[in-house]
């Protein structure tokens, strides 16, 4: 009988886990957001995070939408000539740039290089006892730890969506101009032809929603970490890996709300 | 016809505690402190590692809520105050932490121009502004005995020692009329620990403070002191003035004040 049952009870106990951390990270969330409306709002630490989210991540998002234009072009060129269709790949780099790929890769980066920075600095303050100090020293450490950092990511992701979006055609243009013999008029063409408001805009809103999320998972994770250098290790990895799976899953959920049929 | 005896009544005491029970899960961490610090009192609590020490100082900041008790500031019931006068409340408390617990993003000086500004500012007047703030900081890092020139660099490029002083420069900032320590002469050598024992108690005396400071160190408890209690899973089981902590007629006072292997207390391992 223990046989049959202990699988069921494992599988309900992770499931009550998983509902417990839903929780408690939306908790956090809501507390983070209720500090927003109440003064004081500390705008050093919302403008160094805004940098340190936006600015510095510049490169590697901006490198990242470079190649993947490059690449769908590429392969596009290749699968389409199949149907003799190569004339689509304008419309296909600039569709899946500013749709998928420009929120979604940018975001992946971020998450690894901001959320894991996140976590491991709060994280640290947290097993030093500095998130302790802070409240003796009358401040809030959720106002002034982790709300300039959430209203900072949900800003400077789709600035730096923005830049991938327009790096990415980029991308795609050099690599079917110079190499696969494109005009570059008519690539220009095709692609303003293609592009649409909705597309950008909806792209720019996926790119708020994982910006949130990277600078939740960042915080929630580097605030609760325990015991020492281990802890901060393990909330380093659990805020990357958790933005990251959260992000496929609400890039899926928006997708669905503003293109499904 | 004789006049009555006037009695006047017993003064509230600064902090009082009574029945503070905290647990953590099923270890009994507090279990019914009962404690009085008067105005004007340094009080040294004593007690091995394990013994509540820490989590007692934590719960009257706010940084773990007991699951019974009261914690009383002036005859104010810290737990069941409103949150605004909880925080009135513990605005007066400064804090000096084991590991100084200074932030590393900023530099010395910014450390304690934030306890200036965090501890000055209220609804109603604004901080002092950064600028007088780190001037402000300059002088308090002269009164721990530090140049104000150390105030450009960055925590992590002190000593133990210079951190510790740093530490209670921004402890001191909000010229509190509570301070706490924690173990302040932890990791420090003998000489270095009794001279951050002489500036708390100078910092102490200056601002007329009442205090609790825990610790294993027994001359420091001397230095600092001039109340004690020990603390022995979870239960306050002596109290009496820190003079008298190296003869206090307790056997398990005793044997831990002169680090006997033998008596009453005996090592537990944990299973």
């Amino acid at each position: 009988m223990n046989a049959v049952l202990d699988p069921i009870a494992t599988l309900g106990r992770a499931a009550l886990g998983l509902i417990r951390q839903a929780g408690a990270l939306a908790l956090f969330a809501l507390e983070a957001l209720s500090h927003l409306v109440r003064p004081p709002f500390y705008w050093r630490i919302f403008f160094s995070s805004l940098i340190e989210t936006g600015f510095f991540s510049l490169p590697v998002v901006a490198l990242t939408a470079l190649f993947s234009g490059a690449v769908i072009a590429l392969q596009s060129y290749v699968g389409f000539g199949q149907y003799h269709v190569q004339s689509a790949i304008a419309g296909i780099v600039v569709l899946a740039v500013t749709r998928e790929l420009g929120p979604v890769l940018a975001g992946l980066m971020v998450a690894g290089r901001v959320g894991a920075a996140m976590s491991a600095q709060i994280g640290t303050m947290r097993v030093t006892d500095q998130i302790d100090a802070l409240t003796t020293l009358s401040t809030n450490p959720m106002k002034y730890l982790v709300t300039p950092r959430l209203l900072a990511g949900t800003l400077a992701l789709p600035c730096l969506v923005l830049v991938a979006d327009i790096l990415g055609v980029m991308g795609g243009f050099t690599v079917s101009v110079a190499k696969l013999g494109f005009s570059p008029s008519t690539y220009i063409t095709a692609t303003l032809n293609s592009l649409k408001t909705m597309d950008v805009v909806v792209g720019l809103v996926k790119a708020a929603v994982f910006g949130f999320l990277i600078a939740l998972l960042g915080c929630y994770n580097g605030y609760n970490s325990r015991g020492g250098a281990e802890g901060v290790g393990a909330a380093t990895t659990a805020a990357v890996v958790g933005a990251s799976i959260l992000l496929l899953l609400f890039d899926y959920l928006l997708t669905d709300l503003f293109f499904s049929q | 016809m004789s006049t009555p005896p006037v009695s006047t009544p017993p003064a509230t005491p600064k902090i009082r505690i009574r029945g503070l029970h905290k647990a953590f899960g099923s270890k009994i961490v507090l279990d019914g402190v009962d404690l009085d610090v008067e105005t004007g009192t340094s009080m040294v609590v004593i007690g091995g590692s394990g013994s509540g020490k820490s989590v007692l100082l934590r719960c009257i900041l706010g940084l773990i809520e007991p699951d019974a008790g009261t914690i009383e500031i002036d005859g104010e019931n810290l737990l069941t105050a409103p949150r605004s006068r909880q925080e009135a409340l513990r605005r007066q408390i400064g804090m000096l932490f084991q590991n100084a617990a200074l932030f590393d993003s900023m530099s010395v000086g910014e450390n304690v121009a934030f306890g200036i500004r965090a501890k000055h500012s209220d609804r109603n007047g604004a901080p002092p502004s950064r600028a007088q703030a780190l001037q402000m900081a300059g002088d308090l890092l002269k009164q721990v005995g530090l140049d104000p020139s150390v105030g450009d660099l960055s925590p992590s490029e002190l000593s133990g020692g210079m951190q510790k002083r740093v530490g209670l420069a921004r402890a001191i900032a909000g010229s509190p009329n509570i301070m706490f320590f924690d173990e302040p002469t932890t990791g420090l050598d003998p000489i270095m620990g009794a001279v951050i024992d002489g500036l708390i108690v100078d910092c102490v005396q200056k601002l007329g403070s009442t205090a609790i400071a825990i610790t294993h160190d027994m001359a420091s408890a001397q230095r600092i002191g001039n109340r004690a209690a020990m603390l022995y899973h979870g239960r306050l089981i002596w109290q009496g003035e820190a003079s008298e902590l190296m003869h206090s007629g307790n056997a398990m006072v005793d044997q831990f004040t002169h680090g006997r292997r033998e008596g009453p207390i005996t090592m537990e391992l944990r299973k």
